[in-house]
């Protein structure tokens, strides 16, 4: 009995944390998402939302997280998985992770002169006779800093998904007669896959709502729904329509969870921790 | 588990240590209840100087916050967490505030200075009789351009140049809803506080035609863009243009005769302040006619304060760029409160605009 109560003592503040932190705030996103900008209740937003300009941001934005998250993965697999083959893979790790202490706007402002017309990569360009080019304020620039961002959060729980797999398995597969590309596919691939789908969630979800990269890289010819509910809060003060984006974001990143979701079964314990 | 709780310790110890030597530097500083004034102004727009100055002076210890936007500062405002003293927002908004019960009104007699500014810039539609502010910059806003990196001659005296094919990917906008449609409107004759849809829909057609020679649309990064010659034309303020220029002494600025925007910043005192007086001394030290001038050189922007103007550099202030003269200045509009209906409506259209783009 004893045991019991001082369990239920250990779970309170991590109810009150979860009540606070996580409850409340989506609860109160979801209340103002229910008021115009006089205060009315209404479910006009919702309306609003599925007008052309939100839906097309939508989309857009989907597509500008998927090219992220896609060459993220096609970078960051092979990485992790060569990282798990050299003989001081924790130091090499570290290395790869020690960009992302960095301030991530130091990181973007630093981009804007790398890019810049008088930048090292222009220079570059005009040494080798291409001549300089526009590379800032392009899909291009955009892609390649926030897959630069990304890369790191991609690569670590790979990484641990490869470096837990048993090699013993990968000896059998190959005495039995597998070719190396239907080890990888019928073997490595889908034990390391917890991993993969842990790197896209946390790869895709952040940047479906990227900003402040999509005004100073991109010169925000990329407008994603971060951009919108940015707006919607500071400049149009419609804090109704601003939380209406975001509830929208909120369930998309859930269903983005569902799909990624790792199921529990037995012994796929494989790169569940990150 | 031990070394679950030796790290805990480890990191009390840490955050109890630098709270300490945190209260002891707060202590050094003199820091008191009623000798402080919170000052909430725009980055880069006042001479860190004249705060020690005024510290000096009156013995009152200036906690400067900044903001980067009118709405941004009003929020701010409205929630009410901090206490913030005196602050610097926009004429449009003031008109919001009042509207909102957010200002306090001023003493004039505990402000003498305000004989100094200009009476062009006083007893203005959105707060006759300065009741609740009192005029610190103004400005306008044009086109900064650098002539070294354009093929062509432009001179920009209107904003049709702008639309020029030969300027494909060349312009750079900021990001402001109201500065760009207000273009788009006033390079068709139309007023930049319409509210006619037919008009606001020329607006958005005539803008999406600018696309072409849109080369990004930032921030407060044009400045720095500007200086290094990584882009040639800017929709930009005055003073921005001016900043631009200290640097970068090939670049020119233009404000378009159809017409453009006469803006102007002012001291206000928000309903959250705890130091009333304190904040009446500080609206009258920024209006004395040294710091003024001081303060003016410093941030670059035009200053209403007539006695200042005579204590500045004749160059500067006899620049028609940044001094127009009345004449100019009639062709130029103040912006209006539009309400939350039309905000919301200029900044749906923008952001159409800016997903046009791509």
């Amino acid at each position: 009995m004893q045991n019991k109560s001082t369990r239920a003592l250990y779970l309170i503040p991590y109810g009150a944390w979860i009540l606070l932190f996580v409850i409340a705030p989506i609860a109160l996103v979801v209340y103002y998402s229910l008021f115009d900008i006089h205060g009315d209740f209404t479910f006009a937003n919702y309306g609003a939302f599925f007008s052309s300009v939100y839906l097309e941001l939508t989309l857009s934005s989907f597509w500008y997280a998927f090219l992220i998250t896609l060459f993220s993965l096609l970078i960051a697999y092979p990485t992790a998985y060569f990282l798990t083959k050299t003989r001081h893979k924790q130091l090499w790790l570290l290395l790869i992770i020690i960009p992302s202490w960095i301030n991530l706007l130091l990181k973007t402002y630093a981009f804007i002169g790398i890019f810049g017309q008088y930048g090292p990569i222009n220079a570059f360009f005009a040494a080798i006779g291409i001549g300089s080019t526009q590379l800032l304020f392009t899909d291009f620039s955009f892609i390649f800093v926030s897959v630069y961002i990304f890369i790191p959060f991609m690569i670590l729980p790979i990484f641990n998904a490869i470096d837990r797999l048993n090699p013993a398995l990968i000896d059998a597969s190959r005495d039995l007669g597998a070719s190396p590309w239907t080890t990888f596919r019928r073997v490595i691939l889908p034990l390391t896959m917890n991993g993969v789908k842990s790197g896209i969630q946390v790869t895709f979800i952040p940047a479906l709502s990227l900003f402040m990269i999509t005004r100073l890289i991109a010169g925000n010819k990329v407008i994603t729904l971060g951009t919108a509910i940015e707006q919607q809060f500071l400049v149009t003060q419609n804090w109704g329509m601003g939380s209406t984006i975001a509830v929208f974001l909120i369930l998309f990143m859930f269903v983005i969870m569902l799909f990624t979701g790792q199921k529990e079964k037995g012994g796929a314990s494989i790169g569940k921790t990150k | 588990m031990k070394e679950i709780i030796r790290a805990a310790v480890a990191v009390i110890a840490v955050s109890a240590l630098l709270i300490y030597i945190n209260s002891q530097l707060g202590k050094t500083s003199g820091s008191a209840g009623n000798d402080t004034i919170t000052v909430y102004n725009w980055g880069e727009y006042l001479d860190p100087e004249l705060l020690d100055r005024f510290t000096e002076e009156t013995g009152i210890r200036v906690i400067y916050e900044t903001f980067d936007s009118n709405e941004a500062m009003m929020t701010k405002v409205e929630q009410g967490g901090t206490s913030y003293d005196v602050a610097m927002p926009s004429e449009y908004m003031i008109e919001k505030m009042k509207e909102e019960d957010l200002l306090v009104p001023l003493d004039h007699s505990k402000i003498p200075n305000l004989k100094n500014i200009d009476p062009y810039f006083l007893d203005l539609p959105f707060d006759p009789g300065n009741e609740f502010s009192v005029p610190y910059f103004w400005g306008t806003v044009g086109i900064a351009f650098n002539p070294d990196l354009l093929e062509e001659d432009f001179d920009f005296t209107s904003w049709e140049d702008l639309w020029s094919p030969e300027l494909r990917q060349q312009v750079i906008l900021v990001d402001s809803a109201r500065e760009v449609m207000g273009m788009g409107l006033n390079s068709l004759g139309y007023s930049l506080n319409s509210t006619d849809n037919a008009e606001l829909d020329a607006a958005s057609a005539k803008l999406d035609e600018l696309t072409p020679n849109v080369k990004a649309i930032i921030g407060d990064e044009i400045v720095e863009m500007m200086r290094r010659n990584e882009a040639a034309i800017a929709l930009t303020w005055s003073g921005q243009a001016l900043d631009m220029m200290y640097v970068n002494e090939s670049i020119d600025f233009a404000v378009p005769e159809e017409g453009s925007n006469l803006w102007f910043d002012n001291m206000i005192i928000p309903k959250t302040a705890a130091n009333v007086d304190g904040a009446h001394q500080f609206i009258n030290f920024m209006l004395d006619a040294e710091v003024a001038a001081q303060n003016a050189d410093w941030v670059g922007y035009s200053t209403p304060n007539a006695a200042a103007l005579e204590l500045m550099d004749p160059e500067v202030t006899g620049d028609e760029r940044f001094y127009p003269d009345e004449e100019i200045r009639g062709r130029l509009e103040v912006y209006r409160n539009l309400g939350p209906e039309m905000t919301g409506e200029y900044n749906e259209r923008f952001l159409r605009f800016k997903m046009g783009m791509n």
